[in-house]
């Protein structure tokens, strides 16, 4: 009986996969006394939520411009530093927010099929449109990955300046890198690689887990890694910071020159006081910046030629390159493990010709896209070595604008601050104390 | 040049550095008015997109039990009875291998148990049996869905939208090897096989049910 019944299904299978699948079709039989269930659809979920979400984000960075700007207010901004954390991050659960709606935007910049939601678009240029006149307001306490690492960095110490400035180029490249992928299509690596999303989710793939705890680790004595050396909405954010309108004045009145605000900076953003340069240093200076603007168009030919080099490398991250390396190295019988996408497209009955020149066609698209992405890399680079060999006069410490995301550290330790708020009288007790205090430190060491 | 300590050459520069700094920042805010102003207009979607499976491309390839960043996959079976045959011996349910005729669980093809096999009539010495899925117990891993393609395809997975939580990129589709995954607008956050839907589009003009089944169907 038993193996009857196995031969007599081994026998319609084999009848389904000979024969076409809808004369093979075994019908739905009509019961005299049972109707045949509907198909239960999954549920959707509330899309009332992205539109909140929007709304909570205006809230946030109009709070967080109001408290780090008008309020001083640093106690304030770590208590919206949690709350970002606890609702964008572990409540809302991270997606989608403006460093990869950069992604979305981009590819719907390239393909019209895309469908961008409003929500998304608004998300990206809500806190663009707040830095232009606000500064990186939005750093400050609203983006759930600068909040968690702005409560991270409990033991800052400084970075050394050119390291700064070397790892500072990261974000600009890791921009021109997603931007491309995005727009064609091959992923949102941003998304893919984002450091804090499991942390958020409690859970997710064990290398990113891994990449963002020690993210977290590094985090306690090096302020914000993420944000300095990595994230592309930041390097933006930079860009747009320049022109703000308003900005973040460490002391409310005039500067005294106490250097207390530069130590405390953990972002490496405050910029002193600068002195006269004698005529001789002012002339090598201008020299310099002479030979940097006429390096740069060579630094970004350069660059662009190496990065056409690129085209195979970059493009071998499109599925579609992937699928056809696969498809053709099983046909020229390569020793390649046999995937389940190639054994896919065998099924799908599709001709190899047309994936093999769709993919050939990308090639050649990422041969320029490559190009392009080099250009950058040499504009990166060329704008780098420019913006260090122009010297601007400044009266008093100020922070910089692009480095700076209103964290508000540096508003406490201001002794001109501290006299306004009441909490000294004068503002040489403030440096005396601190003096008072780091001395038997500098004694023993 | 003014000589450096003139007052015009003192006054002047942090003036035209205003300028400067102000006319980027309206260019600026002009430049993204006009680019979010044009991808609005271009996309004007106000729907939001979620991610759903095309059940005509899937291959049942298990990733979508094991890359979902949740531990417990967004992703499950759905049972499309219309297209079901209600075999004695569905291909869905039995391993190959399997011993006896009965719902034991060496005999089972799901990892979970979670297809429930009952029996419904036998007619002209032929028993039907309706075959379920027991959403708390499927993991996604598609086993029944490689079995049922055998015959009907009645089996076919899902992105259930009360569990994903919508990544903005998902990490199931980076890994799906037939690139089954595609965004559809929230509304219609659902895929049919194609026979599925045929079937169903017949019944819609009789039962109301299936006309509001095919209004949740993605129409592409």
């Amino acid at each position: 009986m038993n193996s009857t019944l196995r031969w007599a299904t081994l026998g319609v299978v084999a009848a389904v996969l000979t024969g076409s699948a809808a004369a093979e079709l075994i019908p739905t039989p009509s019961f005299s006394n049972h109707a045949v269930p509907t198909t239960r659809v999954p549920v959707a979920d509330d899309v009332i939520w992205p539109l909140v979400d929007v709304a909570i984000l205006a809230l946030a960075l109009g709070l967080a411009t109001y408290l780090a700007l008008v309020k001083r207010s640093r106690r304030g901004l770590v208590a919206l530093a949690v709350a970002s954390v606890l609702w964008f991050g572990f409540w809302r659960q991270g997606c989608v927010c403006p460093i990869g709606a950069t992604q979305n935007v981009a590819l719907a910049a390239c393909d019209s099929s895309y469908v961008l939601p409003v929500s998304v678009l608004a998300f990206f240029l809500l806190p663009l449109v707040v830095t232009l006149f606000f500064g990186r307001t939005f750093c400050a306490a609203v983006c759930p990955l600068g909040a968690v690492q702005e409560l991270a960095a409990v033991r800052p110490l400084q970075v050394p300046r050119w390291l700064d400035h070397a790892l500072g180029l990261i974000p600009y490249l890791y921009l021109g890198v997603a931007v491309m992928f995005a727009a064609t299509g091959t992923g949102f690596i941003v998304c893919r690689y984002d450091p804090f999303v499991a942390f958020f989710r409690l859970g997710g793939n064990t290398p990113m887990i891994v990449f963002g705890g020690c993210l977290l680790l590094l985090g306690i004595f090096v302020g914000r890694p993420y944000c300095r050396y990595l994230c592309p909405y930041g390097a933006i954010l930079r860009v747009l910071a320049k022109f703000s309108k308003w900005r973040v004045h460490i002391t409310p009145s005039e500067c005294i020159n106490c250097r207390l605000c530069e130590h405390v900076c953990p972002y490496g953003a405050i910029e002193p006081t600068t002195v006269e340069q004698p005529a001789a240093e002012r002339a090598q200076g201008r020299r310099r910046l002479q030979v940097m603007l006429a390096l740069a168009p060579v630094l970004i030919l350069t660059f662009g030629g190496l990065g056409t080099l690129l085209a195979t490398p970059l493009s071998q991250w499109h599925a579609t390159v992937r699928l056809a390396e696969q498809v053709r190295a099983e046909e020229l019988g390569v020793n390649a493990p046999p995937s389940d996408a190639a054994e896919a497209f065998r099924t799908s009955g599709q001709p190899a010709s047309e994936l093999y020149q769709s993919a050939l066609g990308l090639r050649d698209r990422f041969f320029w896209l490559g190009g392009a992405l080099g250009a950058w890399t040499g504009l990166v680079v060329s704008a780098k070595l420019i913006h260090l060999s122009v010297r601007r006069r400044r009266a008093g410490f100020q922070a910089d604008r692009a480095g700076c995301v209103s964290c508000g550290r540096c508003y406490w330790y201001c002794p001109v601050e501290q006299v306004r708020l009441g909490w000294i009288a004068q503002p040489a007790d403030a440096v005396a104390a601190q003096v008072n205090a780091e001395t038997p430190k500098e004694m023993s060491a | 040049m003014s000589p450096p300590n003139s007052p015009v050459n003192s006054s002047k520069p942090p003036d035209r550095r205003q300028f400067l700094t102000d006319g980027a920042r309206w260019l600026s805010v002009a430049a993204l008015g006009a680019a979010g102003g044009a991808l609005a207009v271009q996309h004007s979607a106000s729907a939001e997109m979620r991610w759903q499976i095309d059940p005509n491309q899937c291959i049942a390839c298990t990733n979508c039990a094991t890359q979902c960043v949740l531990d417990e996959s967004a992703v499950k079976a759905v049972q499309c009875f219309d297209l079901c045959g209600y075999c004695e011996i569905c291909t869905g349910y039995f391993d190959p291998q399997y011993q006896k005729l009965d719902t034991a669980a060496e005999n089972q093809l799901c990892p979970t148990g979670a297809v429930v096999r009952i029996f419904v009539e036998e007619k002209a010495g032929q028993k039907f049996f309706e075959y379920t899925i027991d959403e708390l117990q499927c993991i996604g891993c598609g086993k029944c869905v490689k079995g049922c393609a055998l015959m009907n395809g009645s089996l076919y997975l899902q992105v259930f939208h009360d569990r994903c939580v919508n990544c903005n990129e998902c990490a199931i589709a980076v890994a799906c090897p037939t690139q089954a995954f595609v965004r559809v607008s929230a509304d219609r956050p659902y895929r049919m096989k194609r026979l599925a839907k045929q079937l169903i589009e017949q019944k819609a003009g009789k039962s109301s049910e299936a006309r509001s089944l095919l209004e949740q169907v993605d129409p592409s």
